[in-house]
């Protein structure tokens, strides 16, 4: 990339919004799944009796099948909502991007 | 490690994505099979199809592109299925159903660390590595630092992982033909190191991606089918399901709540769990197979998609063998329900292929399994051999300047080189304890190549001395602290008391690599670190936009 193409795109402000928007929905989604995984990982490490009560009276499943299967469903949620995000609106930014540096 | 935590991270460890799982196919003594003849038949076609699919791609594959990356013209759907497929190895099938079938809820567990590094790599790696990468995760690294000093110190790691994971992967595979088809130890590593040259060899990525992609396919449609007799058993009630085990096993109602944790053991291995998926070099590897940062992140979005279902799928077959397989005498040595399962515990899912399925889905099953191993060990012999062509030779001895066909011909020497060393290290370790190296083989890649690659991507302040430095320490820090813990020190090499306290070392390892690359990085004060710094932020750039980025060739 030459110096002429990089202070272009740098001091385009779609830039800056791109990059605004692809790192705070990036790491705010990062800090959702951790949150989710390592709360589950310090409940089992601190209080592993909550994960084993039964989902109701008399029921044999326990609340850390429904957990555990949320935790897997959260994970290709989490990535289902950052690719729509990303493959529409930011590329389409990019795009633009991409297009106003070439000129 | 008295707590019963040490010994479920034991089997967590082993149940990672590489043949390793139950001590008992690995470690202990593995009776041969009578022949399985409708399973190697099986096996055979299979065979035949992906040396047929070698053929056509080996037409196809003339430039390092093509060879290292199919041309980048794999879609992110089918790139999608292979990274599944890399991950959904016969270790995870067996491996997880069997630690279901043995201590019911904790199998989830393991299931679970395993697939929530994906999100983290699609938010955080996939598209820019994409866009700053060509052919091997060290291009990302070495991006605007000092190209020698940097590809050495990831060809090293590369190369660690990949023999680390080679042997798991070869030793498992040997215990397990044996103990599916009935075929000796020694001529069942040499089969899976031949096909494994001969892939990678003439078909080059194209190949290993269409093998994994078929694999991945076949493994997700056998455990669908056993999954859902399970549940019909069950008349498709998740609630009967439950009430039969735990009335079928002898743990009871214990096994719908998790075991005891030790915290420090379970963070640890979360870590090295989630980090290290984004450190793997054979993973890595497919984001450079697609064209642009879109069908990389569509790529991650099918393969979370993919193995999450499949991880569904094992709790259910596991819960399935609980029911069928444990009180059933057949399936278990002398036809004593009390006795070990035949073949050990590692069969589970086998046995209940029998069961749900009869001999001829049985051996679809044995075959399918044969099969992850031989696309499994393609991709890691691809991958390290990538390493030894494209980053030694081409940018280090090379220095940039190879001739492309002396490049591709160096990987194809390195592949066979590999197919070779793989095949001696797999009889080697035929009678040890190879269960720790997939937890080594994790830890490392979290602790070695996640911190360097985040920093590179993510860190202005990051100079060739902290990146070299800090990896390195990473990676000396997981292999000691693996040698000095439960795994090897005790189980290994039979000390009293382990002098690391922890089976998994990487919340240490990995916190002291990003400590030292950073001190080393803001200690360096050199010209050539100024520079370094300076070509951020044309990088950042780059990796934003992809303006730049290496395109798909076209065919």
């Amino acid at each position: 990339m030459n110096e002429d193409v990089l202070i272009k795109v740098q001091s385009n402000p779609k830039f800056r919004e791109l990059v605004q928007k692809k790192t705070s929905l990036g790491w705010m989604l990062t800090i959702v799944m951790l949150v989710i995984y390592y709360g589950f990982i310090l409940l089992l490490a601190f209080s592993p009796a909550t994960l084993g009560t039964p989902v109701a009276e008399g029921a044999t499943m326990t609340l850390g099948i429904p957990v555990g299967i949320f935790i897997i469903v959260s994970a290709f949620l989490l990535t289902g909502i950052y690719v729509r995000k990303a493959n529409t609106e930011f590329d389409q930014l990019n795009q633009q991007i991409v297009e106003e540096a070439r000129k | 490690m008295k707590q019963p935590f040490a010994k479920l991270a034991a089997t967590a460890l082993l149940a990672a994505p590489a043949l390793a799982q139950a001590a008992d196919a690995i470690s202990g003594e593995v009776k041969r099979q009578p022949m399985n003849w409708h399973a190697i038949i099986m096996f055979f076609i299979f065979v035949a199809a992906t040396l047929g699919i070698t053929y056509w791609a080996a037409r196809r594959t003339r430039s390092a592109s093509d060879f290292y990356a199919a041309g980048g013209g794999i879609s992110g759907f089918q790139n999608g299925l292979a990274i599944a497929g890399d991950y959904m190895s016969a270790a995870s099938f067996l491996g997880i159903s069997a630690m279901v079938f043995e201590k019911g809820y904790d199998g989830l567990i393991y299931s679970m660390g395993f697939l929530v590094g994906w999100p983290i790599i699609l938010f955080l790696v996939a598209e820019r590595l994409r866009n700053l990468g060509k052919y091997t995760f060290a291009d990302v690294a070495s991006y605007r630092l000092k190209q020698t000093p940097v590809r050495m110190f990831a060809a090293s790691s590369t190369l660690v992982v990949v023999a680390i994971y080679l042997i798991a992967q070869m030793v498992g595979a040997g215990k397990l033909i044996q103990l599916l088809f009935g075929m000796n130890y020694t001529s069942a590593v040499l089969l899976v190191g031949v096909l494994m040259v001969m892939y990678v060899m003439f078909g080059g990525m194209l190949a290993t991606t269409w093998v994994q992609i078929i694999k991945a396919i076949m493994l997700l449609s056998g455990a669908t089918f056993m999954a859902i007799m399970v549940l019909a058993s069950a008349g498709f009630s998740p609630e009967i399901m439950f009430e039969k085990a735990v009335a079928a096993h002898s743990k009871g109602a214990a096994i719908m709540a998790p075991g005891k944790a030790d915290p420090i053991d379970s963070i640890s291995l979360g870590i090295a769990l989630m980090f290290g998926t984004a450190g793997l070099p054979h993973i890595l590897m497919r984001f450079f197979t697609v064209s642009d940062a879109k069908e990389a992140r569509k790529s991650v979005f099918y393969a979370t998609g993919f193995i999450g279902y499949f991880y569904i799928l094992t709790f259910i077959i596991g819960f399935g063998a609980i029911i069928l397989v444990g009180p059933n005498p057949m399936f278990h040595e002398g036809g004593d329900i009390g006795a070990k399962l035949l073949g050990g515990a590692n069969m589970a899912a086998v046995h209940l292929a029998n069961a749900v399925g009869g001999d001829l889905f049985l051996g679809f099953i044995s075959a399918v399994a044969f099969a992850t191993i031989l696309a499994v060990v393609a991709g890691l012999a691809l991958s390290g051999a990538s390493a030894v062509s494209h980053d030694l030779y081409a940018s280090v001895i090379k220095k940039g300047h190879a001739n492309e066909a002396d490049e591709i011909r160096v990987s194809k020497i390195t592949t066979m080189v590999l197919g070779v060393v793989a095949i001696i290290l797999g009889i080697a370790f035929e009678s040890q304890n190879v269960a720790f190296m997939v937890g080594l083989a994790f830890s490392i890649a979290a602790s070695a190549n996640f911190p360097v690659l985040f920093l590179s991507m993510f860190w202005k302040g990051l100079t060739t001395r902290g990146a070299v430095l800090g990896g390195f320490i990473g990676l000396a820090t997981a292999v000691v602290l693996i040698v000095l813990g439960p795994a090897v020190w005790v189980d290994v090499l039979k000390h009293e008391a382990a002098i690391f306290p922890y089976k998994n070392p990487a919340i240490f390892s990995m916190t002291l690599a990003f400590i030292s690359t950073w001190l080393f990085s803001v200690l360096d004060n050199s010209r050539q670190a100024h520079e370094e710094k300076a070509k951020f932020d044309a990088q950042y750039v780059r990796a934003m936009t992809g303006i730049g980025a290496s395109g798909a060739s076209k065919h």
